[in-house]
Formats: structure tokens, C-alpha cells, sequence
């Protein structure tokens, strides 16, 4: 049985780490040099974040897992990220869109964080907060350039919102474990802040020439450890060295 | 045998050696900065027979941290530290206001753009900064990419030289 805390900092650290390998997936393959280093360096980030939050909940376990046992020795449904973030890398405009939409809410979300009363978590969060500012304003700026750019470039980035925005929900849910966290102040309320990544969003499409699908039925379960098959082939690939040789180190 | 002198030294003569020892260290990723001039040694202490040395990293992903953290335990051990301790500490989150003038001097002197401005909040984020050129000075100067060679520094170039720079990011 997890305490809430521990699964609330899984979830943080899954969510940096999966997206942080789905960034990583680029390197080599961006569509232009400068894109290429920014991709890698948006995933370095987001597994520097990872590593802090594992280090953090193995802590906070108590059984002396590290932060390498937490990320590559455990299975699927002991992941506790967002649907969204597993989703395959896409095209350009598929990754940047994702970034924005990611950013958008976890920049905000991280600034509220950093007053947590747990001081750890405080502590990641605002030194997290400065790195998803960059991500925001670099995956804004594309999204623009994408939209307002040519007919196909606008066509793929439309697609990839009809795609993403069904995962969009579950950033703003909140579950039993995570309301008392809140009620604690350890937690922050991603309600609060759902008027804000609405009117971030609504500005950078007004510039991209795009507009916002309605908010039909959304995507569920990644945080209770319900994935789509996208997170295995994923695992397969991140934790491959560590099952095939286990405890090898560089 | 030079333990045992060192043992005998007054505290406050020790964490000084101490202090110099650490501060010595430099980036392995921007070497003309030692971690002083960057503002990543935050403490030299005592914890109980050993020093301790804090640093904070630049970036969560910060590759370099590993590398720092040997290179300030092997100079505290040249300096005949045998008990010795680095620390990382993630807050308060470092900032590029911390980085000393001596510092951006030589970053300026480096071909690297130092950090303009002070770090702030929201409204840095959508802002379009002004960078002087650190070869020609001139302020005619645009953004390449948000992301350089490393985490901390953006790609730019000159109009007014032609010459590509990395500029060291505001944070
Ligand atoms: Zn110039």
C-alpha cells in the first residue's frame, strides 16, 4: 500500500520521465540542427526532474529503492503518468503541440508547487518551474510558426490537436489520494489553474490560426496505472539494459 | 602526517583552505568559470569531523553536477581534507543572479554572452531580450534558438559581425 505522497511523487516523476524519453526519441532527428539540440535538451530537463522526484519517493518509501530501481525495474501499471505523455512521439507538430499543452499547465502548476509545505517538493518544483518556462515559450513560439505557416503545416498541426486534446483532461483530475494532499497543502489544485492554461492556449491558437476542439469526452486511467499499449513498447526500450544485464552501471 | 597538522589548525582556518580548495573548481562545460563565479558553491561548513562542501545545480538535468561533485572531492582531498562531504541542494533554486561580475567578465572575455537583466517571473517569459554581442558589442543582435550546446545557454547570432554566440540564459 502507497501513502499518498508516494504515489503523488510517482506521478510527478513518471510524467517528467516518460515525456522526457518520448523528447529523447528525437535526438538525431530533428528537423533542422537548432531543433535537434532544443529537443534534447527539453528531455534532459524533463529527466533531471524525473531524477529528483525518484530520488524523492524512494525516500519516501523507506526500502531503499533509488531512483534508477524506480525507473527501470518496475512494470506498466506501476507507472503513474498521464496518458497523455505516453503517446508515440508523432511528427513535429504532434511533439511541439504536446510540449505546449504539457507546458502551458505544468508551468503554472509548478509555480503554485513551489509553496507546497512539503520542502522537498517545494524545492523541485522551483527549480522545475524556470525549465518549463523555456519549454512553453519555445513549443508556443512553433506552434505559431506551424499554424501560421504553410497549408500543410498548418493541416498536421490541426491533426495533431484532434489527436492530443482527448488527453488534456486528465492533467486537471484530481482523486482521493490526491484531495487529501491538498487539503494537507502538500498538493496543489489543478482546477486553479485550469482558467489560465485555457486563456495560454487560447491566445498562442488565436496567433496559429487554430482553433480549440470542445470539451467532449476525455481519456482516462494513466494515473491509476491503466496505460495503452504505447507505455510497453516504451518500457521495453528505456529499461531494456537494466532487465537484460541487471545492475550494470556505465 | 600532513592530517594531523591539519587537525590541530583553528576551525575558521580550516573551512577558509577549505573554501579556496572548492572554489577552485571549474564548470567542466564552460571552463573559464570556477563553480564560485557561477554561483553554485553555496556553503563550506563543518559536519562534525568532516567538511562539508554545498553546491546546488544549474539545471535539473544538469550533466555536469557529477562531474563537479568529484572534482570538488578530489581538490578538498589535494588539500588534505581526509574527512570530507559534497552536498547537493536544490533550494533555494539557483539563478543566474548569482552568477558574480567577475564572473560574466570572463564569460564576456570567453565569447559567451552573460545573462542580461535580472531572473524574473512571468513577465520573462513571452519577453524579447536585448543581447549585446560579446565579440563586436554591438546590440544588433537575434535569436537562433531558444536551446544551445548545453541546458544553459541559448543559440544567437550578430547582424552587425556575422559571428554565431552562445548566450548564457537568464534563469
Ligand atoms: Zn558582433
Amino acid at each position: 500500500m502507497q501513502t499518498p505522497l508516494l504515489t503523488y511523487t510517482l506521478r510527478l516523476a513518471d510524467n517528467a520521465l516518460v515525456l522526457g524519453h518520448r523528447l529523447s526519441e528525437w535526438c538525431g532527428h530533428g528537423p533542422m540542427l537548432e531543433e535537434d539540440l532544443a529537443l534534447a535538451n527539453m528531455a534532459l530537463d524533463c529527466i533531471g526532474q524525473a531524477r529528483n522526484f525518484y530520488t524523492y519517493a524512494g525516500e519516501i518509501e523507506g526500502k531503499g529503492r533509488s531512483e534508477d530501481d524506480l525507473a527501470y525495474l518496475r512494470d506498466c501499471d506501476a507507472f503513474r503518468n498521464i496518458l497523455l505523455v505516453e503517446r508515440p512521439r508523432g511528427d513535429f507538430a504532434f511533439t511541439i503541440l504536446r510540449q505546449f499543452l504539457y507546458a502551458a499547465f505544468m508551468h503554472p502548476y509548478f509555480e503554485r508547487l513551489s509553496a507546497s509545505k512539503d520542502e522537498r517538493l517545494a524545492a523541485i518544483a522551483a527549480k522545475t518551474v524556470k525549465e518549463m518556462a523555456y519549454h512553453l515559450r519555445h513549443s508556443a513560439e512553433w506552434v505559431i510558426r506551424l499554424g501560421d505557416g504553410t497549408e500543410e503545416s498548418a493541416a498536421r498541426l490541426q491533426e495533431a490537436l484532434a489527436d492530443l486534446w482527448p488527453f488534456t483532461g486528465e492533467m486537471f483530475e484530481v482523486d482521493e489520494t490526491e484531495r487529501a494532499l491538498i487539503e494537507a497543502g502538500v498538493a496543489f489544485d489543478p482546477a486553479g489553474i485550469r482558467p489560465l492554461w485555457l486563456d495560454t492556449v487560447d491566445r498562442v491558437f488565436a496567433d496559429a490560426l487554430i482553433s480549440r476542439p470542445g470539451d467532449g469526452w476525455m481519456q482516462t486511467g494513466g494515473r491509476r496505472g491503466e496505460h495503452s499499449e504505447h507505455l510497453g513498447h516504451l518500457l521495453a526500450d528505456l529499461q531494456f539494459m537494466q532487465r537484460a544485464y541487471p545492475g550494470s552501471t556505465w | 602526517m600532513a592530517g594531523i597538522v591539519y587537525l590541530r589548525e583553528p576551525v575558521d582556518e580550516r573551512l577558509t583552505r577549505a573554501r579556496i580548495a572548492a572554489a577552485s573548481v571549474c564548470d567542466p562545460e564552460v571552463p573559464v568559470l570556477t563553480i564560485e563565479d557561477l554561483g553554485v558553491l553555496r556553503d563550506v561548513r563543518l559536519a562534525g569531523e568532516a567538511v562539508e562542501v554545498v553546491i546546488t545545480p544549474t539545471y535539473s538535468g544538469c550533466p555536469a553536477m557529477d562531474m563537479i561533485s568529484l572534482q570538488v572531492d578530489l581538490a578538498l582531498e589535494k588539500a588534505g581534507f581526509a574527512a570530507r562531504k559534497v552536498t547537493l541542494s536544490l533550494s533555494p533554486a539557483w539563478t543566474t543572479d548569482w552568477m558574480t561580475e567577475a564572473g560574466k567578465e570572463k564569460l564576456r572575455a570567453y565569447g559567451i554572452a552573460p545573462p542580461v537583466g535580472r531572473a524574473k517571473g512571468r513577465g520573462a517569459l513571452f519577453g524579447v531580450d536585448e543581447i549585446p554581442c560579446p565579440h563586436c558589442g554591438s546590440a544588433e543582435t537575434e535569436r537562433v534558438s531558444e536551446f544551445g550546446s548545453t541546458a544553459c545557454k541559448a543559440l544567437w547570432r550578430c547582424r552587425a559581425c556575422r559571428e554565431p554566440f552562445d548566450y548564457f540564459k537568464c534563469i
